[in-house]
């Protein structure tokens, strides 16, 4: 099992890279290669021309600023996973991550890949989705942001034109007290998930709802943020009650049948992830999860 | 038009110049360019870990990473193991524990294994289950494997 024969290039910095862009015209971007090599060793994808972006180092950083995390697209996984910084203030990544592939594919796979790759099950879009994150795209004319909302055009289609390249993200950081869980249902460890739900939360002294945002992966071609259930969550006390009606509510999700998985297979997951990860979540608000 | 270009890489301590095609993986480069055949081609798509290398010391299937990119690496495969006649460790571990069957996962077991026991000295089972999960294994059933495992990483701490 081959690629077919294609074009090499390892542009060493970015200007060269969007210099590159603008004139391939049937190039893909090699970033880990944990999904693109497979896909092009079993010739689902034949570019005439392969631009590998290993070697552009800028790509790669983890940077906190005001009140927001950006993510280098280049970061590699197994970088994300055992960040400090990241731990400190949104460990649902690392948590969501080490959902992702093995250690042997974390090595290599990167940020930026997965969320170009966009594979409705993928843990880090989903990621992405929970905290509205905003996609940093360039291009030889520029530069231009992109809401999370506007990134998936159809199943796994990004918004990027043939010359555009995602170079990092940012997302909002929660504050030191939120609560957080991205749990998911899969055959095996390391699997795409079947279904998988993540959870941010962050709850006053009585016990009340004051801010949170929950993202299902898997069910739809797209991860799916429930917004609604979000807006009826907030005012109310985190309890078993309320779970239990939330379950209920994220049942009612969009979902798709494959060859393996109903949709009302998947639906009937998504409720009870939801309410699984608004459990653990809960119990983790109030600065909990620094202690482990 | 066969795109070629010139690399060079140090595999088990040893230099090699290669020029290599492109679009061949860096297993295809280990055992077609430079004979090294320890390392076993599974599905070639990422899944079964058989191909498992060293790049700088990090684990990494070597199907799912072009040989051009290794340009200027280290690799350490199966055959980098051994010190001359003295098994590695693992190796040592995996013989005694009756860790392998037909031995063809084995290469991608014992690399995978390497590098986390460097990085993990004294991890519990389920941190070896997690930590080959990602290496598929048709005839052991992994128990001795994982036997393998937790022997290795007591004769490499008592070392």
């Amino acid at each position: 099992m081959k690629p077919a024969p294609f074009k090499y290039h390892d542009p060493q910095s970015l200007s060269e890279l969007l210099g590159l862009t603008a004139t391939l015209e049937d190039a893909k971007i090699l970033a880990g290669g944990q999904s693109l090599m497979p896909m092009m060793n079993m010739r689902f994808v034949t570019p005439d021309d392969l631009v590998d972006i290993n070697k552009i180092t800028e790509l790669d950083f983890i940077e906190l600023e005001e009140g927001h995390l950006k993510i280098g697209a280049m970061t590699r996984q197994k970088d994300i996973v055992s960040s400090e910084k990241i731990f400190s203030v949104a460990p649902i990544i690392q948590e969501a991550l080490l959902n992702v592939g093995h250690m042997q594919t974390r090595n290599r796979g990167t940020l930026g890949g997965s969320l170009c790759h966009l594979d409705p099950a993928a843990e880090l879009p989903a990621i992405a989705h929970l905290y509205g994150a905003t996609m940093f795209v360039e291009n030889k004319d520029g530069r231009r942001e992109v809401s999370i909302d506007d990134w998936s055009l159809a199943y796994m289609i990004p918004n990027l034109a043939p010359e555009d390249i995602l170079t990092s993200i940012s997302i909002p950081i929660w504050g030191a007290d939120h609560g957080y869980s991205f749990i998911e249902f899969a055959r095996r460890h390391g699997d795409f998930a079947i279904c998988a739900a993540g959870v941010l939360i962050k709850i006053d002294s009585s016990s009340k709802i004051v801010k949170v945002a929950i993202t299902v992966a898997g069910a739809d071609i797209k991860p799916t943020r429930l917004i609604e259930l979000e807006k009826k969550l907030i005012g109310h006390e985190a309890n078993e009650i309320v779970f239990l009606e939330a379950e209920e509510e994220a049942k009612k999700i969009v979902a798709i049948s494959d060859a393996y998985y109903t949709a009302a297979y998947r639906k009937r997951l998504s409720g009870t992830l939801v309410k699984r990860a608004l459990r653990i979540a809960t119990s983790r608000a109030g600065g909990s999860h620094r202690n482990g | 038009m066969v795109d070629t270009r010139d690399i060079q890489l140090n595999v088990n301590g040893t230099a090699h110049s290669a020029t290599v095609e492109t679009r061949f993986s860096l297993a295809d480069v280990l055992r077609e360019n430079l004979n090294l055949t320890g390392t076993h081609l599974g599905c070639e798509h990422g899944v079964c870990g058989a191909c498992t290398v060293l790049v700088d010391g990090e684990a990494i299937r070597s199907c799912l990473m072009l040989g051009v990119q290794a340009d200027g690496k280290e690799i350490v495969t199966i055959e980098g193991l051994a010190n001359g006649d003295e098994l590695h460790p693992v190796q040592e571990a995996f013989w005694q524990s009756h860790g392998l069957q037909c031995g063809y996962c084995t290469p991608g077991f014992l690399t995978t294994l390497v590098a986390f026991l460097k990085e993990n000295p004294d991890p519990s089972e389920k941190e070896i289950r997690e930590a080959i999960s990602g290496n598929i294994c048709r005839c052991t059933g992994y128990q001795n494997i994982v036997n393998a495992a937790l022997m290795a990483a007591k004769k490499l701490r008592d070392k």
